[in-house]
């Protein structure tokens, strides 16, 4: 019997990491997991729409707020307190999305016997890197893409209003920020899954960091500030404005800080300041949003923050990975 | 002599102050199937990860298929198929799932590895499991499986580890019947590691025997066994009827063989220990002395022997060690 030979057919041959992804997108969109989780995005996605449409008329209406001609973004964000909206939601989301995609990329392999046979194949260790990272966030990415396009279309069949070219563009850039959001959150898994030989020990970790982020960060750095912090009103407006500076600038070392800013400006137009403003600065200000590539420039040191992460995370997960030595 | 198709030069490897490999020369020779023997924890499989280049030498070199394995793993990956101790499929995707996915890492077109993988099942005998999970596979079948894995990309070395371990005795005889046909079929270089000596005396041309990092004998098992015989001498042990024997006699005779080492004679058996085989000459010689010869035994030095004389010698003090290991090189 002949074995089939790969010389005849190397010239058009399929490209390693390009079958890497695809395995892997294969592998994501058939596990439970996954499934599990896009129920999840899809039904808080659905409940914070529903809330936010029957407000909707009230908002559009509402001819103090700056914003209200803007009607998809109102769309996305109004809400009647009763569940937070959409992006504030995924705030916390995007986290578990990252990390449940990620925390057993290298381990579950390594565990399996699967990755000393992986690499003794003729590819380069990064691909198989690469393909972990690009294969979740491209179906994170069209998850998302395709959720944000169903609402603006069910927006234009709903109340037959045009969607201004602006609002398109805050709709993307919204979308693009919570992949970058979710790519941090999943380097960051990847490079505990590469860490620790047990899936469970990265996912608890890995938890263990989203929830210090989410809910101790902001008091750990409110415990820090107060015993430094003098009596509000014993110190000059100045003074007081500093320190305000200061708490904010240290909650932007969260990730999840980074992306509520990033967020809020881009959704709000009429956002036009992350952190404290003086009555100087206010006096004479028109109440207007703000056109897109100011909100844009505003919330551009948050996107470069968050992508900065990611990239320290993949660029140490690459370190540890390329040169160890991986035995069954 | 031709050029080797892997060359191991002063290869080591030092994990902190253990030495897993210790300044390993080694040459094996296409089409051969070279088996490399050695107790758990000898280094074997540290040596074909160095082979591989998944694992950096401390010092030396391996080169194979003529390229550095350190410096060109990907050249090398492409020639050499590895089978792992421990192999693992993903469990959720079918055996040709799983080999269609292999085949095309190694730059097959998805329509050809498809049908490519099919015919290795075949060959190796899982055409009836093709749509089957690999998570419901048993140990042997991924054996199978991983052999149809190494032979997907038509590689010119195979280097499998402990490729029998944990499958039963039947299975164990069908595998290694296996690669022996298909390494003489596809004029395949072939590296074994394993512990089990009987298996590798079965399908190995030529074995290394490997311990503590050391290679301490390399040859064909003929000639390992022709070495420890100089070392050992032949033994012969002939007992013979009591009755009417004439024991001093058969002293006297047996006495002018040549290269005798020592010669002891009892009532009623004879023991020679010689330096070459002399068994035949001695038993013509009682013969036509008129010794009635009930039987005749030749101590044998079959791998078994072989095996446990160069473990227990590494196992025993340092000194002994030496000695073996001199004993090798002489």
């Amino acid at each position: 019997m002949k074995n089939p030979t790969v010389s005849s057919t190397i010239s058009h041959s399929s490209v390693p990491i390009q079958v890497l992804v695809n395995k892997e997108i294969a592998y994501h969109i058939r596990s439970w997991r996954f499934i599990i989780l896009i129920l999840l995005i899809v039904l808080t996605f659905g409940a914070s729409l529903y809330v936010s449409s029957t407000g909707l008329k009230e908002a559009v209406n509402n001819m103090k707020d700056p914003d209200q001609s803007f009607l998809y973004l109102k769309l996305l964000t109004t809400t009647d307190n009763s569940i937070p909206p959409f992006h504030v939601f995924l705030n916390f989301l995007a986290p578990l999305l990252g990390i449940a995609l990620g925390f057993d990329a290298i381990n579950a392999e390594y565990n399996g016997g699967t990755l000393t046979r992986l690499i003794a194949q003729p590819i380069y260790r990064d691909n198989l890197l690469f393909s972990k990272f690009f294969a979740p966030l491209t179906v994170v990415g069209t998850m998302f893409i395709a959720l944000v396009l169903l609402m603006i279309g069910g927006g234009l069949l709903g109340t037959g209003v045009r969607i201004e070219p602006q609002e398109l563009l805050r709709i993307i850039g919204f979308t693009l920020i919570s992949v970058i959001y979710v790519a941090f959150w999943l380097s960051l898994s990847i490079l505990l899954s590469i860490r620790f030989r047990q899936p469970a020990t990265s996912a608890l970790t890995a938890i263990g960091i989203w929830l210090f982020f989410t809910v101790f960060f902001p008091i750990l750095v409110n415990l820090a500030i107060r015993p430094f912090l003098p009596n509000p009103n014993y110190i000059s407006e100045q003074e007081y404005l500093s320190y305000n500076e200061l708490i904010l600038n240290l909650l932007r070392l969260s990730p999840s800080q980074l992306y509520l800013d990033a967020t809020t400006t881009l959704l709000m137009p009429s956002v036009r300041s992350l952190g404290p403003i003086a009555m100087e600065q206010m006096i004479g200000a028109i109440p207007a949003p703000l056109s897109f590539r100011d909100s844009f420039l505003m919330v551009w040191p948050q996107v470069s923050g968050l992508l900065a992460a990611t990239m320290t995370c993949f660029a140490w997960s690459y370190y540890i990975f390329m040169r160890r030595e991986i035995r069954s | 002599m031709k050029d080797p198709i892997i060359q191991l030069t002063g290869l080591t490897k030092n994990y902190g102050k253990a030495k897993a490999v210790d300044h390993l020369d080694l040459n094996i020779y296409k089409g051969e199937v070279f088996g490399l023997l050695g107790p758990n924890g000898a280094g074997k499989t540290t040596t074909i990860l160095m082979m591989l280049g998944l694992t950096e030498p401390t010092t030396g070199t391996a080169y194979v298929c003529g390229h550095n394995a350190t410096r060109n793993p990907i050249a090398v990956k492409r020639k050499v198929g590895y089978l792992p101790d421990n192999v693992g499929f993903y469990p959720e995707m079918t055996a040709l799932e799983n080999l269609t996915f292999i085949a095309e890492l190694n730059g097959l077109q998805k329509s050809k590895a498809r049908s490519g993988a099919q015919d290795i099942l075949n060959q190796v005998g899982l055409g009836q499991d093709i749509h089957k999970k690999t998570g419901d596979f048993s140990r042997g079948m991924k054996q199978r499986l991983g052999l149809a894995e190494v032979l997907i990309k038509t590689p010119e070395v195979a280097i499998l580890d402990e490729p029998t371990l944990g499958i039963d005795p039947q299975g164990v005889d069908e595998f290694l019947e296996l690669i022996k046909r298909l390494s003489r079929e596809q004029n395949l270089t072939v590296l074994l590691s394993s512990h089990h000596l009987h298996q590798v005396q079965r399908v190995c041309d030529r074995v290394g025997i490997f311990v503590g990092g050391k290679l301490l004998a390399e040859g064909s098992i003929d000639s390992l066994a022709h070495k420890l015989q100089q070392k050992e001498g032949i033994t012969t042990w002939i007992s013979f009827e009591k009755t009417n024997a004439n024991v001093a006699l058969f002293e006297e005779v047996l006495k002018n063989l040549p290269a005798i080492r020592k010669l002891s004679v009892g009532d009623d058996s004879i023991e020679i220990k010689t330096d070459g085989d002399i068994t035949a000459t001695a038993v013509r010689l009682l013969v036509n002395n008129g010794a009635d010869i009930l039987s005749v035994q030749r101590h044998d030095y079959a791998l078994d022997y072989i095996y446990n004389t160069y473990f227990e010698n590494s196992k025993t003090s340092n000194s002994e060690h030496e000695k073996s290991h001199s004993l090798l090189h002489n």
